[in-house]
C-alpha cells in the first residue's frame, strides 16, 4: 500500500481499494502541500486505453473541489468515471480539502417517478462500497435495487460509501428499477440524507425503526432537502422493523407519514432481540411477520419480507417466498441476482388463480354493464371483497407480465 | 532478424508481410476465394525391412530416438497439446535436442502453454529459431516484444492440418505424447494415468512427418486398443516415467461461471437458440469449455428438456455437461475434438457414442467438406468484436498476444456463429470500432450476445426475422457500442502498435489475414 512520502501524516489521506482481486475500483492518496500545483501519478490496468482520460478527470475533479496543491497518486483497477470521482473526492475530504464542494459525475436520465403501490417483489441489496456490483445490477431486472449505507459498510467507510452512492444515483442507469437507499440509523442517517437526497432516490429505507418519531424525523429532513434542491419527485419511505418494540409499534410507524409506502422486517436483528434462533421455516417470526402485514394493510401500504440469506439454496428460497406471499407480503429482499427470478416466481399468482380471478372480473364487468348489483358466476353469488381481491390479483398479474397479450389489453 | 519486411494489403485492407520465415505468402483474398490445386504433401516411402519384425520399436530414450531420426540443425519438430498445461514431453524433446547440440529448430506445436516458458531459454541459446503455433503468457510476450528470430505464425486447428497437408509446413520429426501405447507405436489418449481423451491434434503429424516418435508412460502389450494413432506411421517408441502432470492435463471438474452477468449472457444465448428455432429435434451445436459456454450448455439442456427436444450430435471440447446430456439421451453422439475434464475422459474411454475426432474430419478447409459447417450453431468467445462483426481472439486490445486461434476460425463456418461476450471488461470495451487484430471476418459472424443485448449481423435477415416478436433484447451493435462508450467515459485510446511484424494470423485456407505488430 502507498504511504505518504513526507511526514505530514495529519494531512495525507487515502480512499478506495487496489490489488489483484479488486475490480472496477481504485485507490487514491492525496497529500496536500502549500505550493507546486497538482502532481499526479497514475498506475492503471487500463492505462493504454484510458490513462489520459483518468489523468484529465483527476485534475478536473480536484479543481472542482478547489484543491490547488497536492501530491496525488492513483492506483486504478479499471474503475468507471463515477467511481473515480467518488474516490478522489473522499480522499480529498479526508485530507481536509474541498469541504462544501462536490465533484459530481455526468448525470444519466432519471427513470420515471415511482408510484406508491408499484410492484415491489424483489429488491436487490448492493453494498455501498462495492462499485463493481452497481453497473450491471439493473440488467438482472429486480423490481428495485438498494444502495446500502448501513450494515454492509464498515464504520470507517461510511463517508466513502455516502459519496459513492450519491455518484451512483446520479451516474448509473438502473433501467426501470426503483432506486432505493438504505441509510444508517439516526442520527448518522441524517448525514446520509444530506448527501444522497439531492440525487433523487425513489425510496429510503430506514433501519431499526421503533417509534413513529424516527420516521417523522427522516420525512421532515427529506422534505426540507427536496425544497432546497427543487425536487418534485416522490421519495417514499420503507421503515425496517428489527426489534420487538418496532413490531409492537408497527401500525403507528406505518401511519407516521403519507410517504411511507411499505414496511419491512429485519429478521437477523429481530430474532436476536427475541433471543431465538432464526430457522429455515421461520416459525419464530411468524407472529412478527403476521403483525407487520396486518399493520401495513391497516395503513394501506405494502408489506415486504426480509432477505433469504443462503444464495446456494434456491429451493429453500422458493419455499420461503411462497410462504411469504401466502402470509400477505408483496415481496422480499435479495442479496444475489440469481435470487431474483426465483422470488418473482414465488410471488407470482398461479395460472389457476389468474384464470379464476379473470372469470370473476369478467362477471363483475358484465354485471356492471347490465346495471346489476349482484355479481354471479354460474350458480354462485360473488361477494364484493372477492371481486376486489380478483381485481387486485389480475392487476398484479398484468404488472408482472403474466397475462397473455390478448388479456393484457383489458 | 529480418531487416525490412515487405508488406501488402489484403482483401480486407490489413497490411500483411509478403514473405514470412523465408516463405512467400498469399494475402487473404476473402472467405472461400483461395482454392489451390495440385496434390497433397506426402511422407517418404518406407519398407518393413527397416523395422523390427517383432513390431517392437522401443529405444531407450528420446535422445536416441531423435538421433536415429537424423535430427539436425534447422529441422521442424512438432508436438500436440492434448496434455495442455500438464505436458512434459515437448520440453523433454526440445531439451534432448539441445543436449545433442542442434541449432535453429522450428518448433511446431499445435499450441503452447505457460508451463513451456523455458522454450524462451532454448530460443535464447539458439536451439529453437522460432515457433509456429499459438503463444500466450511469457512466450506470447517474448514474441510480441520482437525477441524471436523468426515470425510467429498463428494457425487455427484446421489451418494447421491444412498447412501440413498442403506442404506449407513440412514436419521432420513428430514427437507424440501418448497416454497409452504399445511397442509398435499404436497410441491412444483415453486410458492411462495421464489420460487426456482424444489425440486428434497429433494425427496429421503422424501421417505427414518424415519420422514419428511416440512417447508414453503407459506401455501396454500389443495391441493398444483403441488406437487413434496408427503404429504403421510411427518410427520409434520411448517409454518414460511420466508424460505429464495429470492434475493439469484434465481439470477435476469444469466450473460454470458464477458471475451473474456472464450467466445472463449464457441464458440469452440459449434463449436465442430456442426463440430462433435453431433448437429443434435433430439439431447440433458446439460450445467450448469457457465459463459462459458451460453455463450456456446448462441452460440449453434445461430448455431442451422443457421442450422435449433432442440433438443428433454435439461437438466437443467435451466436459461433464455434454457427457450428462449424452447420458440423459439429449444427444445421440458427442463428436469430440478435445476432452477437458475427468468425466469427459471417462466417457470417451467407455461410451462408444462419445467419439474422438481430428482436425481433418472437423476443421480442415482444404478437404471434401468438414463437420464444422454442418453444425447448426456454435458459441464462441472473443476479446474484441467490431461494428462490422469482425472478431479478435489472438491479442489483447493493446496488441499483446493473448491466446491461440484454436478451432475458433474453423467454427465460423457453422450455420449460426454466436460470439458470447461481455460488452466490456473492467473498463475496456469489447465492442469496438475496429478490432486490433483481425482473426475472423465479420461476414462469417452472425450474432453477438452481450449482457446488454443481442446484436444480429444485418447480413442475416433470416435470423432477424426468426426472432421478430420475441422478448429477446435485440439491438443494433452500434447501439450497444454507444452505450458502453457512455458508461466507460468515451472511446478507448487506440493502442500504440509498433511497425515491425512479429507474427501473422493465417486464415483457414493458408492465406494471411492479419499481422501482429511489435509492442513495447
Amino acid at each position: 500500500m502507498t504511504s505518504p512520502k513526507e511526514k505530514k501524516a495529519t494531512q495525507a489521506a487515502e480512499a478506495g481499494h487496489w490489488g489483484q482481486d479488486v475490480r472496477s475500483d481504485l485507490h487514491v492518496s492525496v497529500e496536500p502541500r502549500q505550493s507546486g500545483g497538482l502532481e499526479i501519478t497514475l498506475e492503471s490496468r487500463v492505462a493504454p486505453y484510458y490513462g489520459d482520460a483518468i489523468r484529465t478527470q483527476t485534475r478536473q475533479v480536484l479543481e472542482t473541489l478547489g484543491v490547488k496543491h497536492a501530491l496525488v497518486s492513483v492506483h486504478d483497477e479499471g474503475a468507471l468515471p463515477f467511481v473515480i470521482s467518488a474516490r478522489l473526492e473522499t480522499a480529498a475530504k479526508r485530507a481536509g480539502l474541498g469541504a462544501g464542494n462536490k465533484a459530481l459525475p455526468e448525470k444519466v436520465r432519471l427513470p420515471e417517478a415511482s408510484v406508491r403501490d408499484r410492484l415491489r417483489r424483489s429488491r436487490l441489496y448492493l453494498p455501498g462500497t462495492e462499485p463493481k456490483y452497481f453497473i450491471n445490477a439493473g440488467l438482472h431486472s429486480p423490481d428495485a435495487i438498494i444502495l446500502d449505507l448501513e450494515d454492509s459498510v464498515h464504520h470507517a467507510e461510511k463517508d466513502a460509501a455516502r459519496i459513492l452512492v450519491r455518484n451512483t444515483l446520479r451516474g448509473v442507469d438502473f433501467g426501470s428499477c426503483e432506486r432505493m437507499v438504505r441509510i444508517n440509523q439516526l442520527p448518522l442517517g441524517l448525514e446520509d440524507l444530506a448527501e444522497v437526497i439531492p440525487e433523487a432516490p425513489d425510496m429510503v429505507l430506514i433501519p431499526k425503526v421503533e417509534h413513529p418519531g424516527q420516521v417523522a424525523q427522516v420525512d421532515r429532513m427529506i422534505e426540507e432537502l427536496k425544497v432546497r434542491h427543487s425536487l418534485n419527485r416522490p421519495i417514499w419511505l420503507m421503515p425496517i422493523l428489527e426489534s420487538a418494540m418496532g413490531i409492537e409499534n408497527a401500525f403507528a410507524i406505518a401511519a407516521a407519514s403519507a410517504n411511507v409506502a411499505a414496511l419491512t422486517i429485519g429478521l437477523e436483528d429481530y430474532t436476536a432481540d427475541l433471543g431465538v434462533t432464526k430457522t429455515l421455516e421461520g416459525t419464530e417470526s411468524l407472529y412478527a411477520r403476521g403483525r407487520l402485514v396486518n399493520a401495513a394493510r391497516a395503513a394501506g401500504i405494502q408489506a415486504s419480507d426480509s432477505v433469504f440469506g443462503d444464495v446456494g439454496d434456491m429451493e429453500g428460497l422458493l419455499r420461503w417466498g411462497e410462504t411469504s406471499r401466502a402470509l400477505g407480503f408483496d415481496g422480499m429482499g435479495c442479496i444475489h441476482p440469481s435470487q431474483i427470478a426465483v422470488i418473482h416466481s414465488a410471488f407470482a399468482p398461479s395460472q389457476a388463480e389468474i384464470e379464476k380471478s379473470q372469470k370473476i372480473v369478467s362477471a363483475f364487468e358484465e354485471a356492471q354493464q347490465r346495471g346489476l348489483g349482484v355479481v354471479s358466476l354460474g350458480s354462485k353469488m360473488i361477494d364484493p371483497p372477492v371481486v376486489q381481491r380478483a381485481l387486485k390479483l389480475v392487476a398484479r398479474a398484468k404488472a408482472m407480465g403474466l397475462l397473455p397479450k390478448e388479456a393484457a389489453r383489458n | 532478424m529480418p531487416e525490412r519486411i515487405e508488406l501488402a494489403h489484403n482483401a480486407v485492407g490489413r497490411r500483411v508481410p509478403a514473405m514470412v520465415n523465408g516463405k512467400p505468402q498469399i494475402p487473404y483474398l476473402g472467405a472461400g476465394k483461395y482454392q489451390p490445386r495440385g496434390r497433397k504433401a506426402a511422407p517418404p516411402v518406407r519398407s518393413n525391412k527397416d523395422y523390427p519384425e517383432s513390431g517392437d520399436k522401443r529405444v531407450p530414450d528420446l535422445q536416441t530416438a531423435l538421433q536415429k531420426c537424423g535430427l539436425r540443425d534447422g529441422m521442424v519438430i512438432s508436438n500436440h497439446h492434448h496434455l495442455r498445461d500438464g505436458d512434459r514431453v515437448a520440453l523433454m524433446a526440445l531439451e534432448a535436442a539441445a543436449k545433442l547440440g542442434v541449432k535453429d529448430l522450428m518448433w511446431f506445436p499445435s499450441a503452447s502453454f505457460p508451463s513451456q516458458k523455458s522454450a524462451i531459454d532454448l530460443m535464447e541459446s539458439g536451439t529453437i529459431h522460432h515457433i509456429e503455433g499459438s503463444m500466450n503468457g511469457p512466450l506470447g510476450d517474448y514474441c510480441t516484444q520482437g525477441k524471436m528470430r523468426g515470425l510467429g505464425v498463428l494457425r487455427s486447428h484446421g489451418g494447421r492440418w491444412q498447412a501440413i497437408q498442403d506442404g506449407e509446413v513440412h514436419i521432420d520429426i513428430a514427437i507424440i505424447a501418448a497416454p497409452t501405447a504399445d511397442a509398435f507405436g499404436n497410441a491412444d489418449g483415453s486410458h492411462g494415468k495421464s489420460a487426456c481423451g482424444s489425440l486428434g491434434f497429433a494425427l496429421a503429424d503422424s501421417l505427414y512427418a518424415d519420422s514419428a516418435i511416440v512417447v508414453t508412460d503407459n506401455l501396454v502389450p500389443f495391441p493398444c486398443i483403441p488406437w487413434q494413432i496408427q503404429g504403421n506411421n510411427v518410427d520409434y517408441v520411448v517409454e518414460v516415467d511420466s508424460i505429464g502432470d495429470p492434475a493439469k492435463i484434465v481439470s477435476g471438474t469444469t466450473q460454470i461461471t458464477r458471475s451473474p452477468d456472464r450467466l445472463r449472457i449464457a441464458e440469452l444465448v440459449a434463449q436465442f437458440l430456442r426463440e430462433s428455432g435453431i433448437m429443434r429435434n435433430g439439431f447440433s451445436f458446439q460450445a467450448g469449455a469457457g465459463g459462459i459456454a458451460l453455463a450456456f450448455v446448462d441452460y440449453l439442456r434445461r430448455m431442451m428438456k422443457e421442450d422435449g427436444v433432442k440433438a443428433r450430435f454435439v461437438r466437443g471440447g467435451s466436459t461433464r455437461y455434454l457427457v450428462e446430456m449424452l447420458q440423459e439421451g439429449l444427444t445421440d453422439y458427442i463428436l469430440d475434438g478435445q476432452t477437458f475434464d475427468l468425466d469427459a475422459v471417462q466417457s470417451i474411454a467407455g461410451d462408444p457414442r462419445h467419439v474422438p475426432t481430428s482436425p481433418f474430419t472437423s476443421y480442415n478447409y482444404h478437404g471434401k467438406g468438414s463437420f464444422a459447417s454442418m453444425v447448426d450453431a456454435v458459441v464462441l468467445g472473443a476479446t474484441e468484436v467490431d461494428v462490422n462483426f469482425n472478431g479478435n481472439v489472438v491479442t489483447h486490445s493493446d496488441g499483446r498476444l493473448l491466446h491461440g486461434i484454436g478451432g475458433w476460425q474453423n467454427c465460423l463456418s457453422a450455420g449460426c456463429t454466436i460470439l458470447a461476450v461481455p460488452s466490456f471488461r473492467d473498463r475496456i470495451p469489447v465492442i469496438v470500432d475496429e478490432v486490433t487484430t483481425l482473426t475472423g471476418p465479420g461476414e462469417l459472424i452472425d450474432v453477438v450476445v452481450t449482457e446488454r443485448g443481442i446484436a444480429i449481423n444485418p447480413r442475416r435477415q433470416d435470423l432477424l426475422d426468426a426472432v421478430k416478436g420475441s422478448n429477446l433484447p435485440i439491438r443494433p451493435i452500434q447501439d450497444i457500442k454507444a452505450e458502453i462508450e457512455r458508461i466507460c467515459g468515451g472511446k478507448p485510446a487506440r493502442p500504440k502498435l509498433g511497425d515491425r511484424p512479429v507474427a501473422i494470423v493465417k486464415w483457414v485456407d493458408g492465406t494471411v489475414l492479419d499481422t501482429v505488430w511489435q509492442v513495447g
